[in-house]
């Protein structure tokens, strides 16, 4: 066991919740790379464990982490570890008394919490693991209801809930230094917001595409497939300014049918600014409009910190854009009424993405992130379908099983050079976009898995108002 | 809508070069109290097109006291920050229009949301 010399050799213990594995790790890295500091795990690092040790950090990088990590349960201050109670007890005693002294003196009091992963433990074993800690120096006066001090005991049985161990594979102890956000995802439930639609992004994953897209106090962040604002909301939590566009007038002006079961039309107080306000953070409403995401109306210029947005895949709200159909027969001339909606064609999938990467290349700031959802047939899917452009880097890929054939991608890029004059043509020999060319090709596929009588292309918007 | 929003916006008529910045015709504008966040305004300013918020802020009638240049130093001019606050976030049209300076189209603002939709024959 290495003899730490100075606090800078601390190790600290993430204990993660075991839902949305794959989004764990970037969501960790994005927010060390916000502190400036690189992911380094400890030896015998398993990124699939609900235990992550890392090295390399201050007691400060920790606490800003779990402001805002919604993967990670807790975090502590690891004083020792091993795969027995007799090695734990060894590595203990090896840890430097003056790091444990400040936390144990007479005046101070504490508490002891075992936790114990895949197994439940009686009542009279928790008691026993923590008799079992009277070998260190604790001094202080112990107090269940306002300690000074946690501290905690975790035993960690594998993950295999059809078959735990007798004994622990492994445990550790630390002290408590902070708790993660995962409350957000039960203080700003969809069920509970003044506004939602079909699609609303659920709270947990839109904190977390906010983490992925590394956004800070100050940003300026942009939906341009906002809806009802969901990405807002948890943009704007974490401290940044934020503005959205739409195709739908109804959505963008919070008009029409309801989402919710037993309401028919929406209320007064239902729009995306509702939203903020229900929160707090009305302060960071910058704007919403009735926009074309395939036709920007923006500036040729670095505007945005970042870019989050879940695109439609076409399956429960429509891809729409403008331009013109031959056999729709055109609105009187001079006739051009407030809420009056174009007519739409089909935004082939491809183009979305297309359109989006592309967006995105001219109007981040260098080293700004795109975060999207990517909607994937999976019989069919490879690495190579992710779209890509020169003037992005992708940075993580992570995987939401949706069905037994579908799931979506939440991809994270990050721009790492200027657009030149020919790159957005780049990619249009691309054999890549293949997947999603085609009318409205995935939404083909999913429907085909589902029903095989609805093959047939449906226009007309899910979300009725129009 | 806010001027911060304006200042980034641009015409997007098909067959237009010179569509910024866009003109504002308001009938309705308020002025509403946002916390003031310096840090905000300092890291929007190199973002701006000084020029044209200065002429949206005349066009409404709330230019007050904005400089027509921008201050050397602003970072650490609390009071220069202040009155930019006030133009970019504090200013918002609720009614009216923005006009393409070079083809007159209008796009209309509804309760203070812009639609920048185009229709079918200008796409």
């Amino acid at each position: 066991m290495a003899a730490f010399s100075s606090r800078s050799c601390l190790q600290y213990l993430l204990h993660l919740a075991q839902d949305n594995l794959d989004f764990r790790l970037p969501e960790i890295k994005a927010l060390l790379a916000l502190r400036g500091k690189p992911f380094r795990p400890c030896e015998n690092f398993r990124e699939k464990s609900p235990f992550w040790c890392l090295d390399g950090l201050s007691e400060e990088d920790v606490h800003s982490i779990m402001a805002r990590s919604v993967c990670a349960k807790s975090a502590f201050e690891l004083w020792g570890h091993g795969q027995t109670h007799s090695e734990l007890r060894t590595s203990l005693l090896n840890f430097p008394s003056e790091i444990m002294s400040p936390f144990m003196h007479k005046d101070s009091t504490y508490r002891i919490n075992v936790y114990t992963f895949n197994k439940t433990l009686l009542f009279a074993d928790r008691i026993k693991r923590i008799d079992a800690l009277e070998y260190l120096p604790f001094e202080g006066r112990v107090s269940l209801k306002n300690p000074q001090h946690i501290f905690c005991l975790l035993e960690d049985y594998g993950t295999d809930p059809n078959n735990i161990p007798e004994d622990p594979n492994y445990i550790y102890f630390g002290r408590w230094i902070a708790d993660g956000q995962r409350d957000l995802i039960r203080s700003h439930s969809v069920k509970n917001r003044h506004f939602i639609g079909n699609t609303s992004m659920d709270a947990g994953l839109s904190f977390i595409m906010a983490n992925h897209a590394r956004v800070k106090q100050d940003d300026l962040v942009f939906d341009p497939f906002v809806g009802t604002g969901s990405l807002l909301v948890a943009c704007s939590h974490f401290g940044a300014y934020v503005c959205g566009t739409d195709i739908d007038y109804n959505t963008i002006h919070g008009k029409g049918r309801s989402s919710r079961k037993n309401q028919k039309w929406r209320g007064p107080d239902e729009n995306i600014r509702a939203n903020l306000r229900q929160y707090g953070a009305q302060k960071m409403y910058v704007d919403v409009m009735v926009s074309d995401a395939s036709k920007p109306a923006w500036r040729d210029a670095a505007l945005f910190d970042a870019i989050v947005t879940d695109p439609p895949y076409g399956i429960r709200e429509a891809t729409r854009r403008t331009g013109s159909h031959k056999d729709i027969a055109k609105p009187a001339e001079g006739v051009f009424e407030e809420s009056h909606v174009p007519v739409s064609q089909a935004y082939h999938l491809s183009d979305i993405f297309t359109d989006l990467l592309n967006f995105s290349a001219h109007h981040l700031v260098m080293g700004g992130r795109l975060v999207y959802w990517l909607p994937v047939y999976r019989p069919e899917y490879c690495e190579e379908m992710v779209p890509l452009h020169p003037c992005l880097q992708l940075i993580s890929n992570c995987e939401q099983t949706l069905s037994s054939h579908t799931s979506r991608r939440l991809i994270t890029m990050e721009k790492i050079k200027e657009p030149e004059e020919f790159d957005s043509l780049a990619h249009l020999s691309d054999p890549r976009f293949s997947a999603y060319q085609g009318h409205n090709a995935f939404r083909e596929k999913y429907f085909s898995g589902l029903n095989k009588k609805s093959t047939k292309e449906n226009n007309k918007s899910d979300v009725s108002g129009d | 809508m806010k001027l911060l929003t304006h200042n980034m916006l641009t015409s997007h008529v098909k067959g237009v070069t010179k569509g910024y910045p866009l003109l504002i015709k308001a009938t309705e504008v308020k002025v509403n109290e946002v916390e003031f966040n310096p840090q905000f305004v300092s890291r929007m300013i190199p973002k701006l097109e000084w020029g044209a918020l200065v002429q949206a802020a005349e066009e409404l009638g709330h230019r007050q006291d904005l400089p027509g240049e921008l201050v050397q130093d602003y970072e650490k001019n609390e009071d220069f920050l202040k009155k930019v606050h006030r133009v970019l976030l504090e200013v918002e049209v609720i009614e009216g229009c923005l006009q393409c300076p070079e083809s007159g189209r209008e796009f209309p603002i509804s309760k203070g949301i812009p639609n920048m939709l185009l229709n079918e024959d200008e796409v």
